[in-house]
């Protein structure tokens, strides 16, 4: 008895050095709910798939702070991760992650080089591949707005012809950029504006018009619930939440384009991370065509031009990049500088 | 052997027998460290040491003088007062070390802690790191000053830019306190007012609420704790139950079931609305009111276990002869029985403040605005502005205030009044 419990021992040590040493593990992390699930089917199952190599999916809630931890002491617990270009600017210049060689990208399906088939943005920082284009915009529920139908950034500025809570996300990203813009700033001249103390103050008048209308919230998952149990009439969301209520719970939710700050998720990897060449080989192949073209389940855009291919033609009207001329690019060089200074007078301001 | 014999007997002992009780109480108390040691390493490894090295950061904070130390050594010699900015010399010195920054991928951590001290000035350090990177080191030397200048419109030129650095630069220091405090240095170095004001107001806040729930605890607890100790076994038995069963769910559920119940459609507004009671639905979710609410009830049980255990072992007889004695019931109960349960209300008392000052999650969930605590705002710091200088000095100054707090309270009522059960 003890003998074959000796030998089935070894049989299941060998066997596990014998798959270590064909399948390797890595951790990959990103922002869970239904884009974690998009990302999921169509970047990680497919990859364990055609190269046998397992990938532990985690989810974080954004930001450098993890990041920032483990590589300081060294203890390394993620190997790729899914930033946001406003993060990935600082943790990039702070040595947080490593830098990814773009030059070994595999070409488009249709042959394109992927220096010309990446849109610019998306390769722009050294440390990382542009994995979707994302929005914030504000919705409306067609069964609890009252005084028509919102179409302008204004709208959510204007209690008197639209009553009801607005429910916005509590930080001062995107919310300071939405009242200089309904305020008449030029989108062109938005951050310039806003790294001027009187922009900033005039930021914080508009928003203090409506401060009693603002329902303040901490999380995305939170926009759609609050639209739908009447928490408020009109709500800041990422488009991608809004888009799956529509698309997967048939909810009466509406997007409006007008104004909405586009940003790009990167693929990154972690410096020091032990699993660095197979981090690589994940980036390349989530970030080819197909994989990224998946993204369209949540209405995230997909950053290479040989991906549309592979877009439903009902979804394309939906995605983020058929509304850039409406919106404005989140300015992460902006929020590097300002991120912390607003963060703290943006408190203030909520106590007032 | 007891105490007395023992004691009794040790008068007549001979050297060697005193020799030997030494020994056998040297061997005692050896042992007695050896059933404490695992404990006293787990604190000092997993509550001390982390704790003490966060702490350590709030004044120590050598970061930009590792990072620029020939600048720093060269601003000595400048006078930040003058209205000038430094002299060709330092700026070079500058324009090199940076240039070394962006090639060892270094120049994002110099960039945001001087963006620390002025607001602003993050891209336009990595951006001059990104063109130094490119250029010529000997070329550098010779007229790196005037490179610098040109970049991004010759901001460069600001002398508050060098002054930033210069301030930043130093290892020990008190500026996260004094930010903490709302305080700052001006460029003459002395202390004034920050523009932004929100650090004390937060702390402010925070005790306030703090007691507010210590005060509802104790109007809740104590009734209910008195009938817990009086009822029949059986009954308080049951009863003990319904207070202990909150105690044994996640502190999430327990929030988030008060979204449910506060919502502006949730269960209290409906039923409120479908009794016509109301009309339109109140707003009493993310505020201060939801805050207090939610935290009252989850540490509740804080307070009924030690005024219960307290209670259980007063005598009623202490009573009954009050009133034998012809005292009103009124008068007696607050004269006689009230006094005897104060070391349960103090300890309950001291619990429930204390874990409710320092509070995160249920105010960041319920909380909204109004309900923000300084909890909070560490959080902030931790997690998105990654100022945990800051943050570590944030907390520092919350346990100061909780140790103060304490002294107070052990000057007032006595902390060995205290009694847990």
């Amino acid at each position: 008895m003890i003998k074959l419990k000796q030998l089935t021992a070894a049989v299941a040590v060998s066997a596990a050095f014998a798959t270590s040493a064909m399948a390797e593990q890595m951790t990959a992390v990103s922002f869970g709910g239904a884009y974690g699930a998009a990302q999921q089917k169509h970047m990680i199952d497919p990859f364990t798939a055609k190269t046998g190599h397992k990938i532990l999916f985690e989810n974080y809630s954004g930001g450098i702070a993890e990041i920032k931890a483990q590589v300081e002491s060294g203890n390394i617990l993620w190997d790729v991760v899914d930033i946001e270009v406003i993060d990935l600017e600082r943790a990039c210049s702070e040595g947080l992650l490593e830098i990814f060689p773009q030059d070994t990208l595999p070409a488009g399906d249709d042959g394109v080089a992927a220096a010309d088939d990446f849109s610019e943005a998306a390769l722009a920082n050294e440390c990382g591949v542009g994995n979707i284009v994302w929005t914030i915009l504000f919705a409306y529920s067609n069964d609890t707005i009252k005084g028509g139908k919102p179409s302008k950034i204004a709208d959510l500025f204007d209690t008197k012809t639209f009553p009801g809570k607005r429910a916005l996300r509590k930080r001062p990203q995107v919310n300071m950029e939405w009242a200089l813009l309904a305020d008449g700033v030029a989108p062109a001249d938005l951050y310039e504006v806003l790294s001027t103390d009187e922009g900033q103050k005039r930021a914080f008048d508009k928003l203090s018009s409506i401060k009693g209308d603002i329902v303040w919230f901490d999380s995305w998952s939170q926009a759609p619930q609050l639209l739908n149990d009447g928490g408020a009439v009109m709500v800041q969301s990422a488009n991608g939440r809004i888009f799956s209520a529509i698309q997967a719970d048939k909810k009466p939710f509406e997007m409006v384009w007008d104004s909405h700050v586009y940003d790009l998720d990167v693929w990154a990897i972690v410096k020091g991370s032990k699993k660095k060449a197979l981090a690589e080989e994940f980036i390349r192949f989530a970030t080819s065509s197909k994989p990224e073209a998946g993204m369209q389940d949540v209405a995230y855009g997909p950053t290479r031009k040989s991906s549309y291919k592979y877009v439903d033609k009902d979804v394309l009207s939906k995605l983020p990049s058929a509304h850039l001329d409406e919106g404005v690019k989140a300015s992460g060089e902006f929020w590097a500088d300002y991120g912390e200074s607003l963060g703290e007078k943006f408190n203030e301001w909520l106590l007032k | 052997m007891s105490a007395a014999t023992l004691n009794s007997v040790s008068q007549s002992l001979s050297a060697q027998e005193i020799k030997e009780s030494k020994r056998n109480l040297k061997r005692r108390k050896l042992l007695a460290i050896l059933f404490v040691a695992p404990l006293v390493f787990f604190i000092l490894a997993a509550f001390v040491a982390p704790i003490g090295t966060m702490l350590y950061r709030s004044f120590y904070h050598p970061t930009v003088a590792q990072l620029v130390p020939e600048t720093l050594t060269q601003l000595e010699r400048w006078d930040s007062q003058s209205g000038a900015i430094p002299d060709k010399k330092t700026l070079i010195t500058f324009t090199l070390e940076l240039k070394q920054l962006a090639k060892a991928r270094t120049a994002g951590k110099l960039a945001e802690e001087i963006n620390r001290a002025l607001p602003g000035s993050s891209s336009l350090i990595k951006f001059s790191a990104r063109k130094l990177k490119k250029l010529d080191e000997q070329l550098l030397a010779n007229n790196g000053d005037q490179r610098l200048l040109e970049f991004k419109k010759g901001k460069w030129g600001d002398p508050d830019l060098w002054q930033a650095i210069k301030q930043s630069g130093s290892v020990f220091t008190d500026r996260y306190y004094l930010t903490a405090l709302d305080l700052k240095r001006d460029s003459s170095g002395s202390i004034v007012q920050r523009d932004t004001k929100i650090y004390l107001k937060l702390y402010w806040k925070s005790l306030k609420i703090a007691l507010y729930i210590t005060l509802l605890t104790i109007l809740i607890g104590f009734p209910l704790s008195y009938y817990l100790a009086t009822a029949k076994t059986k009954t308080a038995n049951i009863l003990m139950v319904f207070v202990l069963l909150p105690f044994w769910t996640s502190l999430l559920v327990r929030t988030t079931s008060w979204i449910a119940l506060l919502q502006t459609n949730g269960v209290v507004n409906s039923t409120l609305q479908s009794l016509h009671i109301i009309s339109d639905p109140l707003e009493m979710l993310y505020s201060q009111f939801s805050t207090i609410l939610a935290m009252t009830h989850i540490l509740l049980p804080f307070m009924i276990l030690p005024l219960y255990s307290v209670m259980k072992g007063i005598d009623p007889s202490y009573y009954r002869a009050a009133l034998s004695l012809g005292g009103k019931p009124i008068p007696a109960f607050i004269r006689i029985y009230m006094p005897m349960t104060l070391p349960g209300i103090s300890a309950g008392s001291l619990l429930v403040f204390i874990i409710s000052i320092g509070y995160y999650i249920t105010p960041a969930l319920v909380g909204g605005t109004d309900g923000q605590m300084i909890s909070n705002i560490i959080a902030f710091h931790m997690q998105s502005s990654n100022n945990w200088e800051l943050a570590a000095a944030l907390g520092s100054l919350l346990l100061g205030l909780i140790i103060i707090i304490y002294w107070i309270y052990d000057r007032l009522v006595g902390v060995s009044n205290i009694k847990l059960g």
